[in-house]
């Protein structure tokens, strides 16, 4: 590898910018591929779909056979509400390698001394949403249970094509919650990304174990990208609480 | 402890703009339970010092040894590690897959 290929990889993940290193294994060549060109690249389609997934592998391509070692932001957690069961959400979030962040507007939830080593930031989802970079590297988490913060902060997550979109709430709030996304315009397909009841069926009842059971439906989703459209994936049963 | 790739790939940076010869491990195929996903890193110096991991712990003497003469030579180099088998005198995976590393000098 070229030392300024890699001191400019280097400087795209430091500026949170996915890029793709392309290395043909025979000869030792190597090119890098930035995001922002991967649309006008002679293997767009391979790369969009490598960028898309995260995932490194050997690729057959025109330009011979080819390692592709895929770069992407680190993930991050992005969750409304300083809640019970944020307390133990955001921990798991952060051993699992997601940058975490918690919203919340009611400052006393959003007490720092709840959440120790968490950036928390005490204010509406529309000021504090839109600088957090929300992208398909990105979880969002709803927990309030309030629609004055949860609802808008779910359309900014659908907006920003999330990987994981989860809602706190029964069968029946979550009904009301759909009426009211439709209201606002949201399509069936958008709506049905969401995750709600949130969580993988594990039987889960204190908070500490529901976020347990978010954390696995989230790293299930990671790990399945590419295997299966949101809006195609078989209905699960999920937390209700 | 395991690093992340961006440390890795940054010690890489540094070590090489210090005046440090330097070869990058990367894992390109794994086959059956491996330990290291595909596209992780491990970074050597010419004095056989490293960071990162491609295997947790079983193989990296061995990619050590190799990227010393990736180093040397200048020539890219596919290894291949599987189960520890019969021949007993020759590094394996003891969790039972195969991986495959491309050693590469930064140059």
């Amino acid at each position: 590898m070229k030392l300024d290929l890699l001191t400019t990889l280097n400087a795209e993940r430091a500026a949170r910018r996915a890029a793709i290193v392309m290395t043909d294994v025979a000869s030792g060549n190597g090119r890098l591929v930035k995001a922002a060109e991967v649309a006008k690249d002679p293997l767009q389609s391979i790369l969009a779909e490598r960028l898309r997934t995260g995932k490194s592998g050997m690729v057959d391509s025109p330009e011979g056979r080819v390692f592709l070692t895929v770069y992407v932001p680190a993930p991050q957690l992005v969750i409304t509400g300083a809640v019970h069961i944020s307390q133990t959400l955001a921990p798991i979030g952060k051993l699992l390698g997601y940058d975490v962040t918690i919203v919340d507007p009611r400052t006393a939830f959003a007490s720092i001394e709840r959440f120790p080593d968490v950036k928390v930031i005490a204010e509406w989802p529309d000021k504090a949403l839109p600088p957090l970079g929300i992208d398909h590297y990105t979880a969002f988490v709803a927990l309030t249970h309030d629609p004055k913060i949860d609802d808008p902060a779910l359309i900014h997550a659908l907006s920003r094509d999330c990987f994981y979109i989860g809602a706190l709430g029964s069968k029946k709030t979550h009904g009301r919650r759909v009426a009211r996304l439709k209201e606002q315009g949201l399509s069936d397909a958008d709506i049905a990304r969401i995750h709600a009841p949130i969580g993988l069926e594990i039987g889960a009842i204190s908070p500490a174990e529901i976020a347990v059971a978010i954390t696995a439906e989230i790293t299930a989703r990671r790990r399945e990208e590419g295997e299966a459209e949101p809006a195609a994936a078989p209905a699960r049963a999920r937390v209700a609480s | 402890m395991l690093s992340t790739n961006d440390d890795i790939l940054k010690a890489a940076e540094d070590w090489r703009k210090g005046g440090r010869d330097v070869a990058l491990a990367t894992v390109v195929e794994t086959w059956g339970s491996a330990p290291r996903p595909v596209g992780s890193n491990l970074v050597i110096d010419g004095e056989g010092n490293f960071l990162g991991s491609v295997s947790g712990g079983c193989v990296e003497g061995a990619v050590v040894t190799e990227a010393l003469d990736v180093i040397e030579s200048g020539q890219p180099k596919m290894l291949e590690f599987g189960v520890a088998d019969e021949t007993a005198w020759k590094v394996g995976l003891s969790c039972g897959g195969t991986i495959r590393v491309y050693v590469e000098k930064v140059e």
